[in-house]
């Protein structure tokens, strides 16, 4: 760690990540009670939570082993579906303080969700172990708790509370994304290629691509034509025009 | 094998499968990358990813279109006056919860 303080970097995470394990604390009950539902004994459900830490690949793989798929079948099936944390995981390595060690990126790496990686790739300064330790802790526990208060007790919130909390997630993608998008052309550009690539292979009905591929088509077309012709301003940090 | 066990395997494969992708490319990559170009696109991959996971998934978060249409523009207009992201996302939440109650 070289220019900052382990504790401070560490309470600055916690701090940023609290909004994120409140969201998870909410959405994932209705996994925990999914699951239960279907048959999983309570411990294994919590286990699956807390070890898979996201949310598209578990539900997936949770609904293969309902119906007693292979463990191949199984794996294929959830790893093609977090293929695009690798992109994420590149892209934040460039974000990383120099100095982390081998251990604490094999430690930390296990939280890089798509919103641990919403708020700590559009930090404003580099990235540090502790920092990613802060932000990953309250997540883990919204997470894993939701899942176990759905699954243990079937405590779930009111309907239209429960309904009205989905969108939570996807508003804190909304409130990272709009302002740098509001002073940078090439980033709104960014965005838009990418989103309109993903109504392209939603909406047109020939195409037929699962949302993990589309999401990694939509990311690398977007960034690859932006760092075209708009390529960042040539010296460390991140910087651009 | 029991279903239990069967259950167990089969989390452990999933957990693997989850934490390979994610810890694996940043504990690999050590360098500062030197390419303008590949710096340029790891620079834009947030604003990529991150637009795609919302839109256009965002409408179908909610019970309702007509929900989920409300809720995304209030984020929106709040996020365009640079709030905190606590505050878009309670906005956001409390308008899907308010418009529900009539649409």
């Amino acid at each position: 760690m070289s220019n900052y303080s382990k504790v401070s970097e560490f309470k600055d995470g916690v701090k940023k990540g609290i909004p994120i394990g409140v969201g998870y604390l909410a959405v994932s009950f209705t996994f925990g009670i999914w699951a239960v539902e279907g048959g999983i004994p309570l411990p294994l459900v919590v286990f699956i939570s807390l070890s898979n830490l996201t949310s598209a690949g578990q539900f997936a793989g949770t609904g293969l082993m309902l119906g007693l798929a292979s463990y191949f079948e199984i794996g294929l099936s959830v790893f093609v579906i977090n293929i695009r944390y690798m992109l994420m995981s590149l892209s934040l390595s460039q974000k990383l303080d120099r100095s982390t060690k081998v251990g604490q990126k094999l430690l930390f790496g296990y939280g890089i969700t798509d919103e641990v990686f919403a708020i700590a790739s559009t930090r404003e300064r580099e990235v540090t172990a502790h920092y990613m330790y802060g932000l990953i802790l309250t997540p883990v526990i919204g997470w894993t708790l939701g899942t176990f208060m759905g699954a243990a007790v079937g405590i779930i919130l009111p309907e239209r509370l429960q309904v009205a909390m989905g969108i939570g997630l996807y508003a804190m993608f909304i409130a990272i994304i709009v302002p740098p998008a509001k002073h940078s052309l090439a980033i709104l550009c960014t965005i838009l290629i990418s989103v309109g690539i993903m109504c392209l292979i939603k909406y047109v009905p020939f195409i037929k691509i699962g949302e993990g591929f589309a999401l990694i088509i939509a990311t690398v077309a977007a960034s690859a034509v932006m760092a075209a012709l708009a390529p960042i301003k040539d010296r460390e940090g991140d910087a651009h025009e | 094998m029991n279903k239990e066990m069967y259950y167990f395997v089969a989390a452990v494969v999933m957990a693997l499968v989850s934490y390979i992708p994610r810890a694996l490319p940043i504990t690999l990559f050590t360098k500062q990358i030197r390419s303008r170009f590949i710096r340029s696109f790891l620079y834009y991959v947030p604003y990529a990813v991150l637009g795609g996971l919302t839109f256009p998934g965002i409408f179908y978060c909610t019970d309702s279109f007509w929900t989920a249409l409300v809720g995304t523009l209030v984020a929106l207009i709040v996020a365009f006056f640079e709030k905190s992201l606590v505050i878009v996302a309670a906005a956001a939440v409390l308008s899907v919860f308010l418009s529900g109650l009539f649409l």
